[in-house]
């Protein structure tokens, strides 16, 4: 048992950290983000000029075959850059689902000219994707999606609404699950296609977030065509092709928390003041320092469980279902706990407070999304109760009726 | 990244696996927690014999000289069986403050009986609770008087450690002066007792910071306990489990239901984090390395919630049936409660954890 690299993995460790050196800026403070002080195009056009070297070195699909642009590498090496990556001023959430969603169902169902079409470019940065499931009559239950696609001679007319869509205000194509077939019982009635998102007829809209961000996009269709070569996988297949796609996420390995948010909070704890003491002196406060530090580094160590997993060539287990769980709330438990530390204080703005104020209250109010994207606290709990240990689904009402009967109630 | 247990550990552990199904079975526990028996005789020479209890304990004092990896596994099949025996307070203590305190004499003269499962040994290396405080222990140099806090297997011991002042007291107790009284516990399958000692011959053991040497030692169990924990949360999830698939009620499998599923989810995912916790504990007990005071304190707070929390809902979601005393439920629920406190309790270790975090941050 130890926590170092298998000598090929070092290697390629080496391989990355020269390229990254001679190719990326590193980061020079903690919190410091890509792009800072540049408006958004700008922002944009430096970030597509940083996928394209990575694409051409390889990078932007390393478990991916090299005849179709990636290094055809494993799992962990894939681990091993992101790691690297980390250190560097590199583009967030920008390129994700293109690389993570959208182009692999491209690779895994698309005829060769559209691959040859669209691979490429894609992980070049060049044109950039978005998934597009969710709806807002569909969440959790993604299979109840309304969206219609309607023939049309050798194309489909779309009409709908979707919700939820990161990157579409600078996206170029998307994969959309639509309703082909209304008197189908609900799964079976998907099909899946490309759609053009600057195409006549898609109207795009920022979602304005509690957080006073906007990540996300409502996305609406009117009378859009979609050319039928444009179909990804079988007419009826949609719901097995999402599923595909969905299954890229089980080789990733779990919720994301960052590992210093106890010294956060020791750092606040040695300037707050609580019954006219310094607040780490007092014990209730240390207690929950104690409980910060559990959290994080027990997701942490899962994560590397799953990672010996990826090591060893294998599948991370199904202990990695919980560590998105355990992350999301402890994020907002420890952030809530922070704000506390400071009483009435601890409720103004963090331009009014400084320090590490804006991160902590940044934390706090992108906790509730993060327990909710990507299956919300209660979904992950049945995921862990059924597939991992085995109990039984919950009773439905809406197998085996067709879709068009549910959509009445 | 290797962050798990090798292919040969994992051999070990299925052995140990099939000889605790085989003997300590529910019965067998049972004639411990009925007073029917001290420990379970047959479970404690097997683990001996076949060199998982002293898997620690380097050849030259009998022991089987495999590691600390291979012990934690030990200790995770022994929590899940509920094995009454020995195993914390002669090996996890007394061997290791032996085997770190001792004198090449004092270890040649006590390592191998306590190897060969012939010598039980106890020991009380300080804890920072009391509830009764007895007559303090006094040691001049050649003899022990004074009562000792309440000592793991203390009845069946031959031999204990005492932690007196900064010093650890090695004596024989089957040496004249020495009163034992077996008391009644909450986990009978886990019995305590108290020892007085008039003018006992004693000696101290060689090391210069007993007191150091008893942290370290301490830290060491704690890990050892928490891979217990995780042994006998895992299963009685798996108890509760199986139950809800088997129970029916409103015409449904009570598995079926959300709150239930619910709860389960939520045993299994405190259970996983407490094995995350105890694995890196493993990792530096193993390597001996500096992390292992915070390692062992957040391996102990994270497994020592798990199981009581695995113990009190596995009550819970057997319901009526859960609560008898011919169901095993209850002593998984007194073993949770025993392992909690045994070497000092969740609140206890989990100031340690901050003092160490805050130390770090310093």
């Amino acid at each position: 048992m130890d926590f170092k690299d298998t000598p090929e993995e070092a290697a390629f460790r080496e391989a990355v950290r020269a390229w990254l050196a001679a190719n990326g800026q590193r980061r020079t403070r903690a919190d410091e983000v890509f792009g800072e002080g540049l408006d958004e195009a700008a922002k944009l056009a430096r970030a597509k000029a940083w996928q394209a070297k990575k694409a051409a070195a390889g990078y932007a699909a390393i478990t991916w075959p090299r005849e179709a642009g990636g290094l055809g590498g494993t799992a962990m090496q894939q681990v091993i850059y992101q790691q690297e990556e980390a250190a560097y001023l590199v583009p967030q959430m920008i390129f994700e689902v293109s690389i993570g969603m959208g182009l692999p169902t491209v690779l895994r169902w698309a005829a060769p000219e559209l691959k040859a079409r669209f691979l490429r470019p894609g992980l070049a940065g060049e044109e950039i994707w978005c998934q597009l499931f969710s709806e807002p009559g569909a969440g959790s239950d993604t299979g109840a999606v309304r969206t219609r696609a309607v023939r049309d001679g050798d194309a489909w007319v779309v009409n709908g609404q979707k919700v939820w869509t990161s990157s579409a205000h600078f996206g170029d194509y998307g994969i959309l699950l639509a309703r082909t077939d209304r008197d189908k019982p609900k799964q079976e009635g998907l099909t899946m296609f490309i759609v053009d998102l600057k195409a006549p007829g898609v109207e795009i809209r920022p979602i304005h977030q509690m957080s006073g961000d906007s990540d996300f996009n409502e996305v609406f269709f009117t009378d859009v065509r979609i050319p039928d070569q444009y179909r990804l996988g079988p007419e009826g297949g949609g719901w097995k092709v999402m599923l595909s796609t969905l299954m890229q996420e089980r080789l990733s390995v779990g919720g994301n928390l960052p590992t210093d948010l106890h010294v956060h909070l020791i750092d606040l704890a040695r300037t707050c003041t609580w019954d006219e003491r310094p607040a780490i002196e007092d014990a209730r406060v240390r207690a929950r320092i104690a409980d910060a530090y559990l959290d994080q580094q027990g997701v942490a160590l899962i994560i590397s469980r799953g990672l010996t997993a990826l090591s060893k060539g294998k599948t991370p287990g199904p202990e990695m279902s919980v560590t998105k769980l355990v992350a999301a709330k402890a994020m907002q438990d420890i952030s809530s706990f922070a704000m506390e530390l400071a009483g009435t204080e601890g409720l103004l703005g963090a331009d009014a407070l400084g320090g590490d104020w804006p991160y902590l209250q940044r934390l706090w109010l992108g906790s509730p999304g993060a327990r909710i994207a990507g299956g919300t606290d209660e979904v992950l709990r049945n995921v862990i109760a059924e597939r991992v240990l085995g109990l039984p689904g919950e009773l439905r009402t809406d197998r085996n009726v067709p879709f068009r009967d549910l959509d009445r109630t | 990244m290797n962050f798990d247990f090798s292919d040969d550990q994992r051999l070990l552990q299925d052995a140990v696996r099939s000889m605790l199904a085989e003997n300590s079975t529910s019965q067998a526990v049972r004639e411990v927690l009925e007073g029917r028996a001290t420990h379970c005789a047959k479970v404690w020479h097997n683990l001996n014999e076949m060199g998982a209890a002293t898997a620690a304990l380097p050849e030259a004092y009998g022991g089987a000289g495999l590691g600390y990896l291979e012990l934690c596994l030990v200790a995770e099949e022994a929590g899940r069986h509920l094995a009454a025996v020995p195993l914390s307070s002669s090996i996890y203590l007394a061997a290791e403050a032996l085997l770190r305190a001792g004198s090449d004499a004092q270890k040649q003269r006590w390592l191998p009986g306590i190897a060969q499962g012939e010598v039980i040994a106890t020991a009380a290396l300080g804890g920072s609770e009391r509830y009764r405080t007895p007559q303090p222990l006094a040691f001049d140099g050649q003899c022990l008087d004074g009562t000792s806090p309440v000592l793991l297997d203390g009845a069946i011991a031959q031999l204990a450690v005492l932690q007196v002042g900064a010093d650890l007291i090695l004596v024989d107790l089957n040496g004249p002066g020495v009163k034992r009284t077996a008391l009644p516990t909450v986990d009978p399958t886990r019995p305590l007792a108290q020892i007085e000692f008039t003018a006992t011959p004693a000696e101290r053991l060689a090391a210069a910071d007993g007191a150091a040497v008893a942290r370290r030692v301490r830290d060491g169990a704690a890990v050892l306990l928490a891979f217990e924990q995780v042994g006998g949360a895992a299963r009685i999830l798996e108890l509760a489990r199986d139950y809800s698939l088997e129970r029916k009620a409103f015409g449904r499998q009570i598995g079926s239901f959300q709150a239930l599923k619910h709860k389960m989810a939520d045993i299994y995912t405190r259970i996983e984090l407490a094995r995350a916790h105890a694995y890196y504990g493993a990792w530096a007990l193993a390597s001996d390395a500096p992390e292992l005071p915070r390692a062992a304190a957040a391996a102990r707070v994270a497994a020592t919630r798990a199981f009581l929390f695995a113990a009190e809902e596995g009550i819970e979601l057997h319901g009526g049936i859960g609560f008898t005393w011919e169901m095993d439920c209850h002593l998984y629920y007194r073993r949770a409660r025993h392992l909690a406190q045994v070497i000092g309790s969740e609140h206890a270790w989990r100031a340690r954890l901050a003092d160490e975090l805050i130390k770090e941050a310093a």
